[in-house]
């Protein structure tokens, strides 16, 4: 396991490092002067020169991406043009919002995949099982933000359940909070349950053919018996890699859903500084959206490992 | 294979896509109103004979925008595709034919680091940098294509490589190159037609996230997403205006999985058990 964990390590080093290199090159090739681009037409030679000079776009540009990636590694995110503050604060405060709403929706999505894949594939081939996977069909061809327009006219305008957008805040307790994530959570996890839900259906009827499911059966277990205890089990291992994706994917995917319901998370504050020209907050969140989902996928793959020992062997090999 | 049945999703998924590419083709010569013309004295209409969808809020009747969405939809999808299948196929290819080499491990590691990417977030930086339009959604798109393609084509390309007829061609003095573009990629070409359809549909719901949020095509240009954004603040009392795009996305989305699923089982029985996913 050690060698195994000390070469997905170096994997995942690499991998951040190439990603950091993206994200500051696609930066760095914006087409003209940041400092002009940020400050706007109308801005004096004096002041770009001066924005230039702290933003320490006269150094080399190794020594930029050095002291701006080192600076990451510290916690320091660099300074926003825009909001006057750190950006460490401003990804902080956003966090709070846009990583219990991914959480949620994963729970959704496992909370809906789980029943629906487990039913359709012990009803396999009977009229139930075509009806859930034509619904899953659905769900999956859903833009999620559309089915999220369609969830605030249903339950917020109609019937006035939920808020069609902003956010409650934590300081208006846990219930709060969570009441008004509800509807931007179900929009991310329709399609990503929809996903679930056709994977774990496949790997469970992968399952039924292996021996150890016969051999349950001759010990007297019931289809449905050996299925839950022994099929369950194996069939976990494809459904814990779409899950490891589906949460990069959610934390990643919901900056749409929250432009959708006015939500104070990075989604929003991306945008916010796409549109102010605040190009070291969109570096920033940028990078950081990466990092997650890169690291949520390093946890994916030693999750993996440790639930099914011959990838560790496999890897060491 | 010509006897074979046609499968089910194939006849759901077909049509379908037939009436989205049949309202993108139409588009490029005829729609019933110029989508781009401004009425305001007709805004917000409801479907009658002359605009059988309705106006929106600025008189555009909404069947031609409808239309022209489709077109810009379809293309920025299919260009995407283009990229993916044109940079990623030949990688997986050459991959294949130099396995076990560094090469394959170069090309294969690279992959993998597109594939960790949040496609969604590159994109939106992309656009984001390089100024928002559909060119440059095609662009963010179809990066992400290709190490898909790439993977499929070197995936597919490894089980041909070690069959005997590929053999007899390197004993008849055929070079790597031309066995993989002569032998391996006919044969591969089913599994490449399925993943085309999958990231086609992959495309168009890429497409509308990034013109819905600003970054995708730009006015005039009318696109589904670009429609669903414009009603966002108008459907609660015109829920038509968000309705018929979105429902425009769906069936064509749903079609091309559909489509995918069932070219699967018809181009290769063989895949059928491990197509239920």
């Amino acid at each position: 396991m050690a060698v195994y964990l000390l070469k997905r390590l170096a994997s995942l080093g690499l991998a951040l490092i190439a990603a950091s290199l993206v994200v500051f090159a696609l930066i760095e090739v914006v087409p003209g002067d940041p400092a002009r681009t940020m400050l706007g037409i109308n801005a004096t030679d004096a002041a770009v020169a001066a924005l230039r000079d702290s933003l320490g776009l006269n150094q080399n540009i190794a020594l930029r991406y050095l002291d701006w990636a080192g600076g990451m590694l510290r916690g320091d995110f660099g300074h926003s043009y825009s909001y006057r503050v750190p950006v460490a604060q401003l990804i902080g405060d956003r966090l709070w919002v846009s990583v219990p709403l991914a959480g949620y929706a994963l729970a959704l999505t496992v909370a809906l995949a789980l029943p629906v894949g487990l039913a359709a594939a012990a009803l396999r081939g009977r009229a139930a099982d075509y009806g859930l996977m034509s619904l899953t069909q659905l769900g999956i061809a859903v833009p999620n933000f559309w089915f999220a327009m369609l969830l605030v006219l249903v339950f917020a305008v109609k019937l006035p359940l939920f808020r069609s957008g902003g956010f409650a805040g934590w300081d208006a307790g846990l219930g709060a909070g969570l009441w008004s994530l509800t509807l931007p959570a179900v929009a991310l996890a329709l399609p990503q349950a929809s996903i679930l839900a056709r994977v774990l259906r496949s790997a469970l009827i992968e399952t039924a053919g292996q021996d150890y499911i016969r051999t349950s059966r001759a010990k007297g277990l019931t289809a449905r018996g050996a299925l839950l205890r022994h099929g369950l089990r194996n069939a976990l291992i494809p459904v814990l890699t779409i899950m490891g994706l589906q949460f990069s994917f959610l934390l990643a995917g919901a900056v749409i859903i929250e432009k959708v319901f006015f939500l104070p998370g990075l989604g929003m504050l991306l945008f916010q500084a796409i549109t102010q020209r605040d190009l070291i907050v969109v570096e920033s969140t940028v990078m950081l959206l990466v990092a997650a989902v890169i690291l949520v996928n390093f946890l994916t793959d030693l999750a993996y490992a440790w639930v099914d020992p011959r990838l560790r062997r496999r890897g060491r090999a | 294979m010509s006897r074979a049945r046609i499968p089910l999703p194939l006849w759901l998924g077909a049509p379908l896509v037939a009436l989205a590419l049949g309202m993108a083709l139409l588009a490029l010569v005829w729609t019933p109103h110029d989508p781009a013309a401004l009425a305001i004295g007709e805004k917000l209409r409801a479907p009658d004979w002359t605009h059988p969808l309705g106006t929106d809020h600025l008189g555009r009747d909404v069947l031609s925008l409808l239309m022209a969405g489709a077109r810009t939809s379809l293309a920025v999808a299919l260009v995407a595709v283009g990229i993916g299948a044109g940079l990623g196929v030949p990688l997986g290819l050459w991959a294949a034919a130099r396995r076990g080499t560094w090469i394959d491990d170069l090309l294969m590691r690279a992959n993998d680091l597109i594939f960790a990417f949040p496609s969604l977030v590159i994109a939106i930086l992309i656009t984001a940098a390089f100024g928002p339009s559909a060119l440059n959604a095609i662009i963010a798109i179809g990066i992400f294509n290709i190490p898909v393609f790439a993977r499929v084509a070197r995936g597919g390309a490894l089980t041909i490589w070690s069959r005997e007829f590929i053999l007899v061609a390197r004993l008849a003095g055929k070079g790597a190159a031309r066995i993989s573009v002569e032998h391996v990629l006919p044969n591969i070409a089913s599994l490449l037609i399925v993943q085309a359809t999958i990231q086609f549909s992959l495309g168009i719901l890429a497409e509308a996230a990034l013109s819905y949020v600003g970054l995708g095509a730009q006015p005039p240009t009318a696109s589904w997403g670009r429609m669903l954004a414009e009603a966002q603040t108008l459907f609660y009392g015109y829920p038509r205006l968000a309705i018929v795009p979105g429902l425009a996305i769906v069936l064509t989305v749903l079609g091309l999985n559909l489509m995918g699923d069932g070219l699967r089982d018809h181009l290769d029985p063989r895949l059928r058990q491990r197509a239920v996913q």
